[in-house]
């Protein structure tokens, strides 16, 4: 069952080995050639279990891999039980809210601590399960590194996310998440990459915050 | 002071970012009158900028009478003076924006800056009927993904380094191949690549929305230099790849904002092969497929005039005092009221 046509793959929910398991499959694109096309889509393919992995690593709960199939470009993973922390931050009462974000920024910093970059940084790409924890989905554009310019535009990518999704609390659940962030990484470094977030915010380039 | 939308209210725009001079003569109700242009070519290697500049000054007179007289309109019928105030090189600016300002005070007429990105997607618009389109704007000095929201041309992806046609350019020179009047290097390109066969494995880099084009340059080059390929292979690689980045990440742009068309505009607009790798993703996204026609795809003055009359029509004038060049100006700082109006 297809659950979600993005622009560069679709997930489906299906059933394998008696328990339900997600797909997550990068179809060929019509626009390039197929050497290319294959190319890009087995890269991604191996990429993203691999940097799953790395998250896990990094103590970041993510969904486990089961099967890579690098020919198809097709990835067979867990189904997340749980809600879109998207959903419940509006919700749920306030001290439940600023420990979700407090949440969300300690495992932002585990990720950033071990030189992973999200990429795509939104409440709906995280799960909170029954038992409180939240998974990290997603990963199809991350990367590695260990500068402070792409974990600043990581987490303004959450600010800007808690901005157009969940407005009333945006400003406490953002701080709440800088703390988190700070527990992981330690007060120096998130002090950092709170300047770098301030520099990033005074680019042009996302001059609609400033408004 | 001009009437709103007659076709008897002429604006001059002036173009100079770079290599090349432009002037045109363009109506308030979107007539082109008159295009003229003169591009500095260099002896060797790329644009000098102050060479450039000096270019430009020289050929001004002439390019500017032949505006007039192939739009068969008097300079003391002109109703404003519209000039691209960035971004691009600093000393080519300021030649047209000082050209810009001697006339609309010779003339007396207001003056407007115009930014040249919004030069190029408004004039695509203009020519094409495209109303709220994600536009692909690919030149030489500017690769941009953007779509209008919220008062602005936002940015949704863009080059890190360097631009898509400054990528073929450099590419073009490095391997020896001659520029030619009137077929630019990018057109050379396209042709060889036409009888390209194998694929050479170049590097694709987009992260996430952004895009970087150094590392396939540098890569293109030294896959032609160890012969992985013939001349004409490496070319045909360089633009599968180039042009499939440039197309996945307006995809992306697309599934976002849903916008019902899209818009290629800009020098390497030109290339078929791009515009036919477009064209599948407009149609599987049921958007309308907008190309700018080949004689406004380059820098341009009618552009920098069309933009310039926007401006001026929701109110927005350049004084002299705030008329200097930004040379780093950016499309989303531009207050587009005339968009939504």
């Amino acid at each position: 069952m297809l659950i979600k046509k993005g622009a560069e793959a679709s997930l489906y929910l299906e059933t394998w080995q008696n328990r339900q398991v997600i797909v997550k499959q990068r179809h060929p694109k019509r626009y390039r050639i197929p050497e290319l096309d294959l190319m890009i889509r087995s890269q991604r393919t191996l990429h993203e279990p691999n940097i799953i992995h790395k998250a896990k690593e990094a103590g970041v709960p993510t969904p486990t891999i089961f099967r890579v199939d690098v020919a198809e470009a097709k990835i067979l993973m867990e189904f997340v039980e749980g809600k879109q922390v998207k959903e419940v931050l509006d919700t749920v009462s306030s001290e439940e809210r600023l420990r979700l974000s407090v949440l969300m920024g300690r495992m932002i910093g585990r990720l950033h601590k071990h030189g992973i970059i999200h990429g795509d940084l939104t409440t709906s790409n995280m799960i909170l399960t029954p038992y409180g924890k939240i998974v990290f989905i997603d990963f199809g554009l991350s990367e590695r590194s260990v500068e402070l310019e792409p974990k600043g535009v990581d987490l303004h990518l959450m600010k800007r996310a808690l901005q157009s999704t969940h407005y009333k609390h945006a400003k406490e659940c953002f701080k709440a998440v800088m703390k988190g962030y700070a527990e992981s990484v330690g007060d120096e470094e998130a002090k950092k990459v709170a300047a770098k977030i301030r520099e990033i915010e005074k680019r042009g380039r996302y001059v609609a915050d400033r408004e | 002071m001009p009437t709103q939308n007659s076709a008897r209210s002429y604006c001059l725009g002036i173009e100079s970012t770079a290599d090349d001079f432009g002037v045109a003569v363009v109506s308030f109700d979107g007539k082109v009158l008159s295009n003229a242009n003169d591009a500095y070519t260099p002896k060797e290697g790329g644009i000098h900028p102050r060479e450039a500049a000096r270019h430009h000054a020289e050929v001004a007179e002439k390019v500017l009478s032949e505006a007039f007289e192939t739009a068969a309109v008097k300079p003391q019928e002109i109703s404003l003076v519209a000039f691209a105030q960035g971004p691009g090189l600093g000393p080519c600016l300021r030649t047209g924006a000082t050209a810009a300002r001697a006339l609309a005070s010779y003339l007396d007429v207001p003056l407007v800056g115009v930014n040249h990105c919004v030069g190029h997607i408004e004039i695509g618009k203009l020519a094409t009927g495209a109303t709220d389109p994600v536009t692909l704007y690919v030149s030489g000095g500017n690769t941009i993904v953007s779509a209008f929201e919220a008062g602005r041309y936002r940015i949704f992806g863009e080059t890190l380094d360097i631009a898509m046609g400054n990528c073929l350019d450099v590419f073009a020179r490095a391997v020896g191949i001659q520029q030619r009047k009137g077929a630019p290097f990018g057109a050379i390109v396209e042709q060889l690549a036409r009888k390209g066969e194998k694929f050479v494995s170049l590097p694709y880099t987009v992260k996430g929305m952004d895009l970087s084009f150094s590392g396939l340059l540098t890569a293109a080059v030294s896959a032609f230099q160890s012969k992985k390929g013939s001349l004409d292979d490496v070319c045909f690689s360089l633009q599968e790849v180039a042009f499939s980045m440039l197309t996945e990440v307006t995809e992306r742009a697309l599934a976002h904002t849903e916008k019902p068309e899209v818009l290629l505009t800009g020098g390497v607009a030109a290339n078929k092969k791009l515009q036919s790798m477009l064209e599948v993703i407009a149609e599987e996204h049921d958007a309308r497929f907008c190309v700018v026609p080949l004689r406004l795809a380059a820098d341009n003055g009618a552009m920098i005039a069309w933009a310039g009359i926007l401006a001026y029509k929701s109110g927005i004038s350049t004084p002299l005092e705030k008329s200097y060049v930004d040379v780093k100006w950016r499309l989303e700082d531009v207050y587009a009221p005339w968009v939504e109006g």
